[in-house]
């Protein structure tokens, strides 16, 4: 008989999964998969089920614990629940710096997805064309994790290691995304680029933050591409260009190839990996562009 | 051992009413709605979230059902399409959606309404991006949307009165009454009486039950005893099988009774359309063909069959070297997959006048290409399903499908039957596109319930539909095409291969067609075009809307831009020089007697063609990365089969209560043949279309229509039904003095006719009727005159043809490779519209099907098998499409009419692929033109937007 777990507190959550994990190491249990929204596990069923082949049966419900709800502000950070949806983060009242997030959430599949699906379960599932890690990559987000050991804190650049790869262990949850606020200053927005208008996974994506100091200089910058590589990738060469220089028409030059050549992309259905690599550049030109302003908007491309 | 372990029931409010479920608590909620609950109006069309048909509100927000485990929804209110008539918003969408014709098929409908409710509910004021913003995330593969746009945006206007879709609006017999659908301010959307029923914009007749989700598709009914099938398939292109022992594997499967192989099969253990070529097994034996091809079916109870784990049984696969493509297929080393086939040619089609070669050397202008297009899947959003069961001697399939009688005809086979030991009942069809005119799971089904005694149900899953039924004909046409130095064309060759897939199924058909159409609706006095349709390993490539002519579409179009642009013409003025008018000689030699409308077209077109092209050079005088192209392509196509007789026969009684029975064997698969059959034979008998009662398609019912392809329902089964009313009409003056001129008027059971002769009332209650009530009775056949093609491939191919002629305004990011498309103004000569808003419908949805054929759809076997990784198009990739409908009239057709359903297609691809060639210099070859493809010809030519 599957099992089917739905804890209502982070701590009763945490001992279920380390009972699992150490039944599991006992070899006498199945692995508990854990479930928020389902948007990730229940595709994945389908196609499992449309070929006989078997899948994950027994859940830990993790949609009834408060602790990974909601949005709130901790000191000098934003702490975003795993559970929070799409939906929530849209309507949420947040400082510029989050506007690319804002946009990547609208263009996650279509409403029905974007009210369930949830920012924990799009990290964890680790899709390289996952679009809410771009912009929470360019926001220099962390991840903190819990278990029955302890809560830890990672980069979100580090947590996510691969392709559907995280470095999250079989009893740990993802219990928020922590966001440190960036100044009133700053831009940001995201791109994505897909064959149709809507339900389209990203052929390529980028996310960009600008700071810009007083004097009209970019005080900080970050850049990162999704889906041209196992995971989306910050730029750290081109922001490494960018950073303290003047934002203006000028720079728009120095987005050079060559800065690109960290990405490694895939040959797919969806597009060539050549094309990949060239479409990321053309996006973040266009992304700088759009922070310049209009005149530069219709010089970038 | 764990406090918060699931136990007991679910306890849920749905659609107002509290109910306790009992199922697995990761039960999806769609499948605890449809089957828990019995609530059908909740679609299933994928399990992944990417169709929305299951879209239901949770709490307000609209959620795919097929995502959300039942767990999560304990103490929380769900409402679902049952409940939408509860709303007075949802009533007045209901309406907007009739009234508009928002709904075709109708399986995405209740996903579209729910959505629309969503968004009517938050928000008062509603604007276009938000409507497609709020259901985007619902596909329809058959209005192009628009309509669909148009329903929302107008819902306002039907809030009142508020008298909503209950009992009385649809009266006994199933037919709509919808006069209350009219919105308030006027409409003509009404029920036509007397001598109106043509041209009128009735809405549709079967419409009302799309509406409140209790439409019956293959998946909504069944006997409650019925167990469940599943195929085994192989997931391999080509490959070796042996099963082993499967008496001690049902034994050790609980759940499990029965594993079907090919030797279960009681009659032929084959189908096929051509009765030479049955080549299709039910079950493969020893070697299957392609990926997704069934191998066995394993019979269980639903718990048994959905834990069923393909990894238990006993089957050792032997993967062997596919043939893969045309390239594979026609090398030199490749095996024969048809032993009858050494070279894996299934058939060759040809079309050869006058002396091409001289013709070309003689030519002031030439142009040449190779074209190739990938598979396209239907993608029709109902995934096959229905139950079989055995009565007797005799076997029912119930099941989704455009052809009945040869559903009936093929199972009969199957299991060694007569035909009419087959009874076959069509499920309402929730989409076919030519994909659901051969059968699917029938046979199995059928050999499962004859053998087992029990009745025996199967969905295919959206995966399983996609790899294991027909495709669009991957095509590699090069062709050739002069004209003289005054622009008429002079010559045309093309010789197109089509990869046909595993087994024959339509490839003859395509072959056949093709050379016919392939120089587009053009005088061309010099011509020979070939076509072959090859065996592969690929997914069996059938039919799929315009047989072939929509790739060769593709070639002809492209060709003819350059040879305008050659001899200095406009596109349009070299299409209209030699556009095939009245008296014209055709590729096969058939002089054309009339309804030629393709001149009208275009001249139709031309304002609009200046002004488009007048504003692309004002937007490209600018240099920027967007660049405007405008392009425009025509195009022809034969209604009905290839030289061969497709007769359709139509039966009209009327009762002893007054009502005229219509019995009508044609499908309706959301393109409208109910309604344009009724409206035709209401229009010739000479009373209105509220009078019918409807009978359709049933083999034991219904004679045979023919199939719902080749875009012949209006044309040959409307003639037929124009037949039957007239037989009827003449039945009923023959027992009067009433003259010719005799109007009718049914009151109760009393027909009153007046003419000038005479006026008269029949007391048809007190007539002698047989045992069914009716009193008088006509049937009417059609089958539309051809002539075989001899040798040469001339004669006289198809009694008419449909013309039509469509431009497309577009901008294409030199960067990128993007497109977006502007406006379409799509001009067809449909010889009659019989209903103007059916007509619009389907050619919005044709269109919509183009524009997926030129820029995003490609199937790949593995890759490809569901509905995020295949793209059709959504909200928003459909553009404006303004409609001119053309009325060449059509002497053999009824009131004129023609068809409809694949002309619509056929022009809007090369159109696209003209205006990207326009707006960038470069002709796309290789369909569909994906973003990176459109880069990298642009880089090729040296035009990409460098930066
Ligand atoms: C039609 C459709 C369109 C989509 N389009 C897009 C798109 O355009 N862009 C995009 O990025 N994504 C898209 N997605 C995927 C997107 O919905 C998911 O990535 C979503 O954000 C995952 O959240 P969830 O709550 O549904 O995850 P679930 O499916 O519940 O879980 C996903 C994975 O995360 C794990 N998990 C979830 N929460 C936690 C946690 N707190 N701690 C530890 N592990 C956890 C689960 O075990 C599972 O492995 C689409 C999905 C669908 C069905
Ligand atoms: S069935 Fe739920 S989205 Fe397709
Ligand atoms: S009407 Fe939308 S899918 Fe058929």
């Amino acid at each position: 008989m599957p099992i089917y777990l739905r804890p209502a507190s982070l701590k009763s959550a945490l001992s279920l999964l380390a009972q699992a994990a150490r039944a599991r190491k006992g070899r006498s249990g199945h692995p508990l998969t854990v479930l928020a929204g389902g948007t990730d596990i229940y595709p994945a069923r389908a196609g499992k089920q449309a070929w006989l082949e078997s899948f994950p049966r027994d859940f830990l419900d993790i949609t009834q614990i408060p602790e990974l709800k909601g949005i709130r502000r901790d000191g000098r950070a934003v702490l975003i629940g795993a559970l929070t949806t799409w939906t929530e983060l849209v309507a949420a009242k947040l400082p510029p710096a989050f506007d690319a997030l804002k946009e990547a959430a609208l263009q996650v599949g279509g409403l029905q997805i974007q009210n369930r699906a949830t920012l924990g379960g799009n990290i964890v599932n680790a899709s390289p064309a996952a679009d809410g890690v771009p912009p929470l990559l360019a926001l220099d987000a962390q991840v903190e994790i819990a278990s029955t050991r302890g809560e830890r804190r990672v980069p979100l650049a580090t947590f996510i290691r691969g392709n559907r790869q995280t470095d999250l262990a079989s009893d740990e949850l993802v219990v928020a995304l922590r966001v440190p606020l960036h100044g009133a200053n700053s831009r940001s927005l995201f791109l994505k680029l897909g064959a149709r208008s809507h339900l389209v996974i990203s052929i390529v994506s980028a996310a960009l933050l600008v700071d810009q100091a007083a004097d009209g200089t970019i005080s900080d910058i970050r850049v990162t591409v999704g889906a041209a590589s196992a995971v989306p990738t910050r730029l750290a060469a081109l922001e490494a260009e960018l950073r303290g220089e003047m934002l203006e028409l000028a720079l728009l030059e120095r987005v050079t190839p060559a800065l690109f050549s960290s990405l490694t992309p895939l040959d797919d259905v969806r597009a060539s990996a050549t094309y990949r690599r060239k479409a990321a550049r053309i996006l973040v030109r266009r992304g700088l562009a759009a922070c310049i302003g209009p005149r530069a908007e219709e010089l970038a491309a | 051992m764990i406090a918060e372990e699931f136990t007991g029931a679910v306890e849920l409010t749905v659609n107002g009413k509290k109910v306790e479920i009992a199922a697995r608590p990761d039960m999806r909620l769609s499948r605890v709605l449809r089957e828990e609950l019995g609530l059908t109006g909740t679609k299933v069309g994928c399990d992944a979230g990417d169709c929305g048909a299951c879209t239901v509100l949770i709490e307000e927000e609209q959620a795919c059902a097929c995502l959300v485990p039942v767990a999560q929804l304990e103490g929380r209110r769900v409402q679902t399409i049952e409940g939408l008539a509860e709303d007075p918003i949802g009533r007045a969408l209901q309406r907007s959606f009739h009234y508009h014709g928002a709904a075709q098929c109708g399986i995405c409908t209740p996903g579209m309404l729910m959505a629309s409710l969503d968004l009517l509910r938050r928000v008062e004021k509603v604007d276009l991006p938000m409507v497609e913003t709020a259901l985007g995330g619902v596909l329809c593969r058959c209005t192009g949307y628009l309509k669909i746009c148009e329903a929302v945006l107008d819902a306002g206007r039907f809030l009142e009165p508020d008298e909503g879709l209950d009992e009385d609006a649809i009266s006994a017999n199933g037919v709509a009454s919808i006069g209350e659908l009219k919105p308030p301010t006027g409409s003509q959307a009404g029920l036509p009486g007397n001598g109106v029923s043509v041209g009128a914009r009735v809405a549709r007749l079967d419409g009302l039950p799309k509406l409140d989700g209790t439409e019956v598709y293959g998946a909504d009914k069944a006997p409650q005893d019925a167990l469940w099938l599943r195929a085994i398939r192989s997931p391999h292109a080509r490959a070796r099988f042996v099963i082993g022992d499967l008496r001690t594997f049902v034994s050790n499967e609980p759940g499990i009774f029965r594993v079907l192989t090919a030797a279960d099969v009681p009659g032929e253990n084959s189908f096929g359309i051509f009765p030479d070529m049955k080549d299709q097994p039910v079950f493969a034996e020893g070697e299957t063909r392609y990926r997704g091809e069934a191998v066995a079916a394993v019979i269980g109870e639903r718990a048994a069959i959905d834990g069923f784990d393909v990894s238990r049984f006993p089957i050792r696969w032997d993967p062997l070297q596919p043939l893969i493509g045309l390239d594979g297929a026609l090398s030199p080393n490749a095996h024969a997959s048809h032993p009858a086939h050494p070279d894996n040619v299934l058939v060759r089609g040809w079309v050869e006048k006058g002396d091409i070669e001289s013709a070309f050397r003689g030519s002031s202008h030439r142009a040449e290409g190779l074209f190739s297009t990938r598979f396209v899947e239907h993608a029709y959003i109902e995934p096959e399903a229905g139950f079989a069961r055995r009565v007797g001697k005799r076997v029912e399939v119930f099941a989704s499908t455009q052809a009945p009688y040869m559903s009936r005809d093929e199972v009969a086979r199957v299991l060694g039957l007569e035909p009419g030991d087959v009874r076959i009942i069509p499920s309402a069809c929730g989409g076919g596109f030519g994909g659901k005119l051969d059968v699917s799971l029938q046979p199995m089904l059928a050999v499962a319930a004859w053998q087992m005694g029990v009745p025996i149900r199967s969905i295919y899953t959206r995966p399983e539909s996609m790899a294991a039924t027909t495709k669009r004909h991957p095509a590699a046409i090069t062709a050739r095409a002069a004209c003289d130095a005054q622009g008429r064309i002079t010559a045309y060759a093309m010789e197109a291969d089509f990869d046909t897939g595993a087994y024959a199924s339509w490839g003859p058909t395509v072959a056949g067609r093709v050379p016919v159409h392939g120089t587009g609706p053009y005088r061309v006095p010099n011509v020979l075009n070939r076509a072959r349709a090859i065996y592969s390993n690929g997914p069996i490539a059938g039919a799929f809307r315009g047989f072939g002519v929509p790739q060769a579409a593709i070639a002809h179009e492209a060709l003819y831009d350059e040879l305008a642009e050659k001899a200095g013409l406009d596109r349009l003025e070299f299409r209209l020089l030699n556009a095939l008018r009245v008296a014209d000689e055709t590729a096969t030699g058939q002089v054309l007697q009339a309804s030629v409308g393709l001149d009208r077209c275009l001249e139709a077109l031309r304002p609009h063609w200046h002004k488009m092209l007048e504003e692309a050079e004002t937007l490209n005088d600018k240099a920027t990365v967007m660049r405007r192209g405008v392009g425009i392509a025509c195009m022809w196509y034969g209604i009905g089969n290839t030289a061969l007789s497709n007769p359709s026969r139509m039966r009209l009684a009327l009762t002893r209560e007054g009502r005229v029975l219509f019995f009508n064997g044609a499908v309706d698969i959301g393109q409208g043949s109910t309604t344009v059959l009724t409206q035709i034979a209401a229009e010739a008998l000479g009373l209105p279309v509220s009078a019918f009662t409807l009978v359709t398609g049933d083999t034991d019912k219904t004679a045979d229509a023919g199939k719902s392809s080749a875009s012949r329902q209006t044309f040959v089964s409307g003639k037929a039904a124009e037949n039957a009313a007239l037989a009827l009409r003449a039945e009923i003056l023959r027992h009067t003095n009433a003259g010719a001129d005799a109007r009718f008027a049914l009151e109760g059971g009393q027909l009153k006719i007046d003419s000038k002769a005479e006026s008269t009332v029949i007391d048809l209650t007190a007539w002698p009727a047989g045992a069914d009530g009716i009193v008088f009775e006509g049937a009417g056949d059609f089958d539309p005159p051809t002539e075989p093609l001899d040798i040469k491939g001339q004669g006289v191919p198809y009694a008419t043809y449909g013309f039509a002629a469509q431009i497309v305004a577009l901008d294409v990011d030199m960067a990128l490779g993007t497109v977006r498309l502007e406006r379409f103004v799509a001009a067809h000569d449909v010889g009659r519209a019989i209903n103007p808003t059916l007509v619009e419908g389907q050619i919005h949805g044709g269109i919509a099907q183009g524009i997926g054929l030129a820029l995003m759809e490609e199937y790949v076997p593995g890759r490809t098998e569901n509905l995020h990784d295949y793209l059709i198009p959504s909200f928003g990739d459909v553009p404006p499409i303004e409609i001119i409908l053309v009325e060449a009239a059509e002497p053999l057709g009824p009131f004129g009419a023609k068809g409809v359903g694949e002309p619509a297609l056929v022009p809007a691809a090369p159109a696209i692929l003209g205006a990207i060639r326009h707006a960038t210099g470069v002709s796309i070859r290789e369909i569909p033109a994906l973003p990176h493809r459109v880069r990298a010809a642009l880089e090729a030519a040296g035009r990409a937007w460098e930066i």
